[in-house]
């Protein structure tokens, strides 16, 4: 089959490879009928989280149909189901699993010794996202292998489009968490960097759960024209000072929740001359993850307000304002997304129209034009914003 | 099977019998441009390396003895570019390299002298150093251009609100979702201060 294949650092190849197979009993083999390119694959593109090896096949944003199963399913999956696969692999029986904290799942990591010895303990195994996580092969390509994968997938109906629910395999259910676990209230100002796909689903998330402002901050005018589209009152960057502008629409008091949807690789530029001495020291294997985001919003919080963290870090940041952090009593979460606990709610509200993800979608392409999108996608080029691959 | 990298032959050996793996390559992301980048960011490292460590062969070559601390400063700074150059922010990289490519003729071009007795070496290597900047130039224009923030189509996205019945009817639409108590926080302000009953 063909499958988008990292080689290294910006070198990701549309390669012929073998076939998946079933291994385990609750694996199923699913025919990918749609796949995405998501913000953090950039991290990978970028050689920023360790532990990729030549020859891993990326994607974690994937639906189809089940075309193989194991033999321990309990009957809970049948060939020709239509499935969504989150990103998140879970076992659906550890005691991460049963409180709903599927991200960090005790079982699924086929590497655990790996991520024992750098994150201390174990998570979840994810797709297609270093060998930190499993090792296990992505889904931007025509098969996919997903174990437990029971306990893994959302079924999904027909008659929907793939546009309108592929998006439940990470960025919508993401969004969606960032801000579920800023606890959003009627009076809250929400405050949020990044318009891209996870910014944008944030947004969307926000305005349902009825925050009374939501602020959207970037620098590029279509992503910002289309945060503005979704409700949002923007701040582009380029051409404001982003906390005296927050400060401005709240009385001086600062948003209550700020919510980071850039995540390691913020935006370099000399007018906020951290982001350039983060670059340097990134370059010289000083430090890996460049938070300038983290330390603007923890400046322009609210005291006793709640800074919710989407965005992928991936090793270790630098010059984090503990002090202020500290001394405002900011509560702190993030994690990765426990897909599994959101989608059957997301889907019902996809079929009940009250939001229609593929309103991100700007470029739909072929899988073999992928590895050229990922550059693309990259460079900001064409308007891109979300890129669905078709195998 | 003989187009595969051995580096992606040997990582194979991580993945387990049901995995996929590579059997030949296809469209890639990287162009020329990013090829001949990182091929001049690694000869970046080994000259930058060895103006580092033997300034004297290079003094010697071209008759400009009592300058190895120059060639070691030199050196360094073509470590800076090599690096640079590897990296993600290759058009820097490339941009520095022209710029030391400028600093490196102009010092070449004071051992030019008559009465240096290695003159015809220093022709060469100035003939080098020019054919080096062109390569440079044109990869660092041909990078600016393959990466250039928003090439392509400008798009408006205006009516992409994501809600099909509108932004103003879908505020608060979801308030039928009951945050779980383990993602509560604090009660707003407001509520404290009347604005609003407590929820
Ligand atoms: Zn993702
Ligand atoms: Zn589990």
């Amino acid at each position: 089959m063909r499958a988008l294949v990292w080689h290294g650092k910006e070198d990701i190849r549309c390669d012929t490879v073998t076939d998946p197979e079933i291994e385990d009993g609750r694996d199923v083999i699913v025919k990918v009928t749609s796949c995405a390119i998501c913000g953090s694959d950039l991290h990978l593109f970028h050689n920023f989280i360790p532990a990729m090896l030549p020859g891993d096949v990326l994607g974690h944003e994937t639906m189809g149909e089940v075309v193989e199963t194991g033999h321990g399913l309990n009957g809970k999956l049948k060939k020709g189901d239509r499935v969504v696969v989150p990103f998140t692999i879970v076992c659906g029986e550890c005691d991460q699993c049963k409180r709903g904290y599927f991200s960090v799942c005790q079982k699924s990591n086929r590497k655990k010794y790996l991520a024992d010895k750098v994150f201390g303990h174990t998570t979840a195994g994810l797709f297609g996202y270093s060998h930190l996580t499993g090792g296990y092969p992505g889904g931007q390509a025509e098969y996919l292998r997903v174990p437990f994968a029971d306990s893994t997938v959302q079924k999904v109906p027909d008659g929907i489009p793939d546009e309108k629910l592929l998006f439940l395999s990470d960025i919508f259910p993401t969004g969606w968490q960032a801000a579920v676990q800023a606890d959003i209230q009627p009076t809250d100002t929400v405050a949020i960097w990044g318009c891209g796909p996870v910014g944008q689903m944030t947004i969307r998330s926000a305005i349902l759960l009825g925050a009374e402002q939501v602020v959207a901050i970037d620098h590029l005018p279509e992503r910002l024209e289309m945060a503005e589209a979704g409700g949002a009152i923007t701040i582009n960057f380029d051409e404001e000072n982003v906390v005296e502008r927050l400060n401005e629409l709240t009385g001086g008091e600062g948003p209550e929740k700020c919510i980071d949807c850039i995540g390691m690789e913020s935006h370099v530029t000399p007018s906020m001359p951290d982001t350039v001495y983060d670059r340097a020291k990134q370059i010289l294997l000083a430090e890996s993850d460049r938070p300038h985001v983290l330390r603007e919003m923890i400046y322009v919080c609210r005291p006793g307000g709640l800074i919710s963290i989407p965005g992928v870090y991936g090793g270790l940041a630098d010059k984090i304002p503990m002090g202020a952090a500290m001394n405002k009593g900011l509560t702190f979460r993030m994690g990765q997304t426990h897909v599994q606990r959101w989608t059957a709610d997301l889907l019902r509200r996809i079929e009940e129209e009250q939001i229609d993800p593929s309103f991100v979608i700007t470029h739909e392409v072929p899988l073999d034009k992928g590895p050229e999108m990922y550059r693309m996608f990259r460079d900001k080029q064409d308007s891109c914003i979300k890129v669905v691959l078709k195998p | 099977m003989t187009n595969l990298s051995s580096m992606t032959s040997l990582s194979n050996i991580t993945r387990s019998k049901g995995d996929p793996k590579v059997i030949h390559s296809g469209p890639r992301s990287r162009g020329i441009p990013e090829s001949l980048a990182r091929g001049l960011g690694w000869f970046s490292l080994g000259l930058g390396l060895t103006e580092l460590l033997a300034p004297r062969r290079i003094t010697r070559a071209l008759g400009m003895e009592g300058k190895e601390a120059l060639v070691r400063v030199y050196g360094a700074r073509e470590i800076g570019s090599g690096i640079l150059s590897l990296s993600v922010d290759k058009n820097l990289g490339l941009w520095s390299r022209v710029a030391g490519d400028g600093l490196d003729i102009a010092t070449v071009m004071t051992a030019l002298r008559p009465d240096n007795p290695k003159r015809d070496n220093v022709v060469v290597a100035l003939a080098l150093l020019l054919g080096i900047t062109a390569v440079d130039l044109i990869d660092a224009q041909a990078t600016a251009v393959r990466h250039s923030r928003g090439a392509g189509r400008k798009r408006s996205y205006r009516d992409r609100s994501g809600f099909p019945r509108g932004v103003q009817a879908s505020r608060g639409a979801a308030r039928d979702f009951k945050t779980p108590s383990d993602l509560r926080h604090a009660p707003p302000l407001a509520a404290v201060s009347k604005r609003i009953p407590a929820t």
